[in-house]
């Protein structure tokens, strides 16, 4: 016996016993609840944010450079002094990390879809919509980042909230509530594009404009009638309008009740768009 | 409308998709019994992949209908997602997650409680050969571990049907050879197995019954023997030391096996088609003793090739269409 010529190849290592173990437990769980599926998803944005910190980079970054060159470099010119320039500008900006931030919603939407993950997620019998809610309750912690990175800086340069730290935190809050009703566009968009790529640039292209088209630079009592009508309708500076007065300890109710309708109604029409989409892929 | 059989693990009767004006699937039955492994054999653009998204609930059927452990794929989705698993084509996992990091989340998801999810992960990663390589971003990983980080994921909560669409493509052997090895592991735990392939090896290798699929259609069906009777247990190639000794060869060959061989491009080479092992020695031996020296011989299993040229009279479609109908589908997905 011990003599015949063996020929087979030696065993593979990697699959043995412990695999048929591992095999060998049937139990099944109990579904998990949608808080919990929603959470679960929560970590998952938190763990990307731990292995990808580029991307938080990416996104607070700019307004750091926004801030310091207009502070800086325009702060005189517009509003006679940095200084005082500095209490106007700095809500804005806030705004405008946040909001840039949220594009990055759809784009990390849109990298699922075109790796094979989202099909692994499709097909486990949890509650439908929680890889979307929990991807954007997830984005909430790179807001909060963002947000305080610029309002950090705004203080290391002089800004100074007359509603003290109650008034901050409460802007950073709000802004974080529209942007998470924002960020559903952006996952719709995402759907919709081929590629992360195309849904950063579009994100972007279509922010832009709405960004410099608001009060988060310069008054818009300065503007031509008509671009001052317009600037009077965007939703942004209805935020920044919002922001600037918790921060003063001036908001209404009235101001802060506008902003929380738009993200009702974004939220409203693009949450169950994206969702639908995100069923319906093939 | 289907009745169903307990016995039975997948029943799909005149399932079809379209894409646009391209029928991906065209009136597919399917009958799968529990506990054993069910190769579905075809080329790229078959409508394999998409045969499998619509059992595993992904994809909605157009027409027809499939039940999957008895339960109605559109009706209780749900039902059929909670006992089955699915290893696509593309490996499903997060790249930007560490293997643990993966296997952690779907544990959570499917309802396993933190301690014991983790605790899971670990002896999935240690089963898998993985354990060293835990902490690392799955970006990182080769491709054989990624599959077998794909298939672990599959088997977090051990599924009752598991779906594999082309689980070794692209694989080296040795990765071809430890997948095997972990899907009749888990068949013996009592898992039913889907396997897609576009290898005949493969599906001779692990199923039980293999269903050959062809533009959007089941073209042939039964046990791997049946299918390789139907096409010849395989093929004798040689490779004369002097190829102006083809002729004799040819006529030798042709003589002993009673078949016509086939003329390789190659001026020194020759294949026949051949029974069984017994025969092509014969025809070994029958050369040796008409004097033709060989430099070579192998004896090879029929290719996805042959057994689609026997069975449809056609060649699997050419790669560069293949491509284009694999991307249509995919776009269209």
């Amino acid at each position: 016996m011990s003599s015949a010529p063996t020929t087979r190849p030696p065993p593979e290592p990697a699959v043995d016993a412990g695999l048929r173990a591992a095999l060998s437990t049937t139990e099944r769980p109990p579904r998990s609840s949608p808080l919990s599926a929603c959470l679960t998803f929560g970590w998952r944005g938190m763990l990307k944010i731990k292995h990808v910190p580029e991307q938080l980079l990416d996104v607070t970054l700019t307004p750091v450079l926004f801030l310091l060159m207009f502070t800086y470099l325009f702060g005189g010119a517009l509003a006679g002094s940095t200084t005082e320039y500095l209490q106007f500008l700095l809500p804005g900006i806030l705004v405008q990390s946040v909001l840039f931030t949220s594009v990055y919603s759809g784009v990390s939407l849109n990298t699922d879809v075109t790796k094979g993950v989202v099909d692994r997620f499709r097909s486990l019998p949890v509650w439908k919509p929680a890889p979307l809610v929990g991807a954007v309750l997830g984005d909430c912690v790179r807001y909060a980042v963002g947000a305080t990175v610029v309002v950090l800086l705004g203080l290391a340069m002089g800004y100074r909230p007359e509603a003290g730290i109650a008034g901050v935190l409460a802007a950073i809050l709000l802004v974080i509530v529209f942007a998470s009703g924002l960020a559903w566009i952006f996952t719709t968009v995402g759907m919709l594009m081929r590629s992360p790529s195309a849904v950063l640039n579009s994100g972007f292209m279509a922010l832009f404009p709405l960004i410099f088209l608001s009060n988060i630079f310069v008054d818009p009592a300065t503007l031509p009638g008509w671009l001052e009508a317009f600037v009077g309708v965007n939703p942004i500076s209805h935020l920044v309008t919002a922001v600037r007065g918790l921060m003063a300890g001036t908001a209404t109710a009235g101001e802060i009740g506008l902003v929380l309708a738009s993200t009702a109604v974004s939220t409203a029409v693009f949450a169950p768009l994206t969702v639908r989409l995100y069923r319906a892929k093939g | 409308m289907v009745t169903p059989d307990p016995t039975l693990a997948i029943e799909a009767s005149g399932l079809v998709k379209a894409f646009g004006p391209t029928r991906a699937v065209d009136g597919v039955d399917l009958a799968v019994s529990s506990g054993t492994v069910y190769g579905v054999l075809g080329p790229n653009g078959a409508g394999k992949t998409t045969t499998i998204r619509m059992l595993a609930t992904l994809l909605r059927p157009d027409a027809g209908s499939a039940r999957v452990l008895g339960h109605d794929v559109v009706d209780e989705a749900d039902a059929v997602r909670a006992l089955v698993s699915l290893t696509g084509q593309l490996a499903s996992v997060d790249e930007d997650l560490t293997g643990r990091e993966n296997l952690v989340l779907i544990g959570r998801l499917l309802g396993v409680r933190r301690a014991k999810a983790k605790a899971r992960a670990t002896e999935l990663l240690e089963a898998f050969g993985l354990i060293e390589a835990a902490g690392r971003q799955v970006k990182n990983y080769s491709g054989g571990m990624r599959r077998r980080l794909d298939i672990a994921a599959s088997i977090v909560v051990t599924p009752r049907l598991m779906f594999l669409d082309e689980p070794t493509t692209g694989l080296d052997p040795r990765s071809r050879n430890q997948v095997w090895e972990i899907v009749r592991t888990l068949v013996a735990g009592g898992t039913t197995v889907l396997l897609c392939t576009q290898y005949l090896d493969e599906a001779d290798q692990l199923a039980g019954r293999i269903a050959v699929i062809d533009r959007g259609r089941v073209i042939a069906e039964g046990t791997p023997a049946e299918l390789k009777a139907s096409v010849g247990q395989g093929a004798l190639h040689v490779r004369l030391l002097d190829p102006e000794q083809r002729a004799d060869a040819e006529r030798t060959l042709s003589r002993t096996l009673d078949a016509a061989p086939h003329v390789d491009a190659d001026p020194a080479a020759l294949s026949a088609p051949v029974a069984g092992a017994e025969q092509a020695s014969e025809a070994l031996a029958e050369l040796s003793r008409a004097g033709i020296a060989l430099a070579n011989f192998s004896l090879g299993q029929p290719s996805l090739d042959e057994v689609f040229l026997s069975l449809t009279g056609h060649p699997a479609e050419e790669p560069a269409s293949d491509l284009a109908s694999a991307a249509a589908e995919e776009q269209a997905a």
